[in-house]
This record gives structure tokens, sequence and C-alpha cells, in this order.
């Protein structure tokens, strides 16, 4: 295994542990936490992928999307905070509520 | 309200779904050729015809512009999502820690510096509007975290406008070289390094004040 595949394979890891938490955890700023963890790992796994270019030139295109993507992320993550904060001012629990709560 | 604590044996199904979904994608990725080139050889060949030295940036701004538009716009959708949504948190009226009066004002200088300098140099290696907004935004938290506020008669239209100026030069030089190229985002050859500077120079200043009005938590509370 090639030192870009094991970078890609943490990436993965890193999704998927992320993608467990969202699913497991309850609370939303845990939630958001994973989020960011999941988008991480996407990264990890692309710009992995594209430095598999033999003579160690990387493919730019890639590079090109993780770079505007941690921004976009950073922004979406900013946007998903605010949006916590509300439903915490308005309902008093930094959950979502369930089926039950009707 | 959901349940604060996931049920074991729920969680113990979710972990060994995504297990097996580890071990396909592992499976998949391991299975791709180890050395592939991808997209580099048609950004190569390209390349003359981009007006930067850089590959990154050449995808960036000009080989598929239309993308960072549009990214710059989910920025700016993102700032005017939380300005909507909710008041600025106010300013501490504690004075700042001896650690944090004292490193601003040394860094800050420095950030905006570097920032420049990643701008530049974007052209010809890695850096550019991105990453030096990105330097510019940090620099504009550590001074909002050391308490320091935009005086009140820049928050009106003049912080607006920097916000809103990535998005509206972009789109705008994106539209006036169709004249010559017949093309949207298309800039003719001996114009092109001249417009990805002034496209990213401009895109940082939007990019590092957006990230700072995203921390804000709100619309500033004594804008007009």
């Amino acid at each position: 295994m090639s030192v870009a595949l094991m970078y890609a394979v943490t990436g993965l890891g890193l999704f998927c542990l992320g993608f467990y938490a969202l699913i497991v955890q309850a609370h939303l700023l845990r939630k958001i936490l994973a989020l960011n963890i999941m988008g991480s790992g996407v990264f990890l796994l692309l710009t992995a992928l594209a430095r598999r270019a033999p003579g160690g030139l990387p493919d730019p295109v890639p590079q090109a999307m993780v770079i505007t993507g941690i921004v976009v992320a950073v922004a979406a993550t900013a946007l998903a905070l605010v949006l916590m904060r509300r439903l915490v001012e308005t309902t008093g629990q930094p959950r979502l509520p369930g089926p039950d709560s009707e | 309200m959901t349940p604060a604590v996931t049920p074991v044996g729920l969680r113990f199904g979710v972990g060994l779904l995504l297990l097996a979904l580890f071990v396909a994608l592992a499976w998949v990725v391991l299975g791709l050729p180890p050395d592939s080139a991808g997209l580099r050889p048609a950004v190569m060949e390209q390349m003359a015809a981009s007006g930067v030295e850089h590959p990154v940036t050449a995808v960036l701004l000009n080989f598929r512009g239309y993308d960072t538009l549009l990214e710059l716009v989910v920025l700016l959708v993102a700032g005017l999502g939380i300005w909507s949504l909710a008041r600025a948190v106010p300013p501490t009226t504690e004075a700042p820690g001896m650690m944090l009066d004292y490193l601003p004002r040394r860094l800050v200088p420095l950030m905006v510096l570097m920032a420049g300098y990643l701008l530049w140099r974007g052209a010809s290696g890695p850096g550019g509007a991105f990453q030096a907004g990105a330097v510019l935004g940090a620099a504009g938290v550590l001074l909002l975290l050391a308490g320091w506020r935009l005086p009140a008669h820049w928050q009106g239209w003049p912080l607006r406008l920097l916000l809103v100026s990535g998005v509206a030069v972009f789109a705008g030089v994106g539209l006036a070289v169709i004249p010559w190229s017949g093309l949207l985002l298309a800039y003719p050859l001996s114009t092109a390094g001249a417009l990805i500077l002034a496209i990213e120079a401009v895109a940082t200043l939007s990019i590092g004040a957006t990230l700072v009005a995203l921390f804000l938590g709100g619309e500033p509370e004594d804008s007009p």
C-alpha cells in the first residue's frame, strides 16, 4: 500500500467515525463536530488521491476543490452554530424534537 | 425530545453497519490504480492559456472559475443567513488579559503582511485568495477576541459593500469579458493574469471580512 493510499484510507476512517457520531450523538453541537470530522475525512481522501500521480506532482483539480471546500465548511459550521443557538433559545434544549414530542 | 443517550443495542448496530461501509469504501480505494495523474495532464496542456503559472490557481480562477464564483456565493449566503438569524454577540466589557492584549498588537500586522504575500505568491506557487482570506479572517477574529470592534460608521454600508465585493467583482469581470471571448468567465489571454490578480485581491478582502462577520454570530448591534 502506497503512502497516498494509506492517507486515503485514514480519510475514510475519519469519515466513518464522524458518521457514527452524527447518528449516535443527540446533542447538536456534537453532531456539528461530527459533520466537520466527516468533512475533514473527505478533504484528506481527495488530497491523498490527488497525490497518486507519478513523479510526485499532484493533480491540481482536487486540491483546488479542497481549498474552496475548507472555507465553505467553515461558513456552513458557523451557520449551523447560529441555528443551534436559536434552537436553544427557543426550546431550551440543544437537541432536535423527536417523533414523540408532538 | 430525542433521548440524550442512544441505546447500546442501536449503537452496536450502527457501528457494525458503518464498519461494513468502511471496509467496502476501503476496498474500492485500495483497488484504485496506485499511480494516476488524474486531470493533471489536461491542466498542464492548457496552462499557457491560463495567465498564471501555478496549476491550482489556474484551476481555481480560470478553468473552474464558475465553481469558485459559486463558492464565494455560498460564503456570502451563509453570512446573510447568520445576520438574519441573530444579533451579534455583544463585545465583552472585561479587559483582555495581558497575553490577549499584547499578542494581537504584534501578530495582526504580521498576519496582514502574510496575507498579502500569500495573495501575490498565488500566481506562481501555493497560495491565493482563499488562503490569504483565511489568514486575514483569523487576524480579524483575534482582534474581536481582544475586544476590538469596527467603528460604528464602518458597520453600515462600507462593511456590507466589502462582504458583497468578492462576488460582485468576480461576476462583474466574468460578464465584462463576454464581448472579447464570447463566453462567461473566459478571460482573454493578454489580460488574464491581471484580471485574476484583481479578482483575487478583492476576493481576499471579501473572504476575510466574511469570515469575521460569521464570527460575530449575527448582525452588529449598532449598525443602522
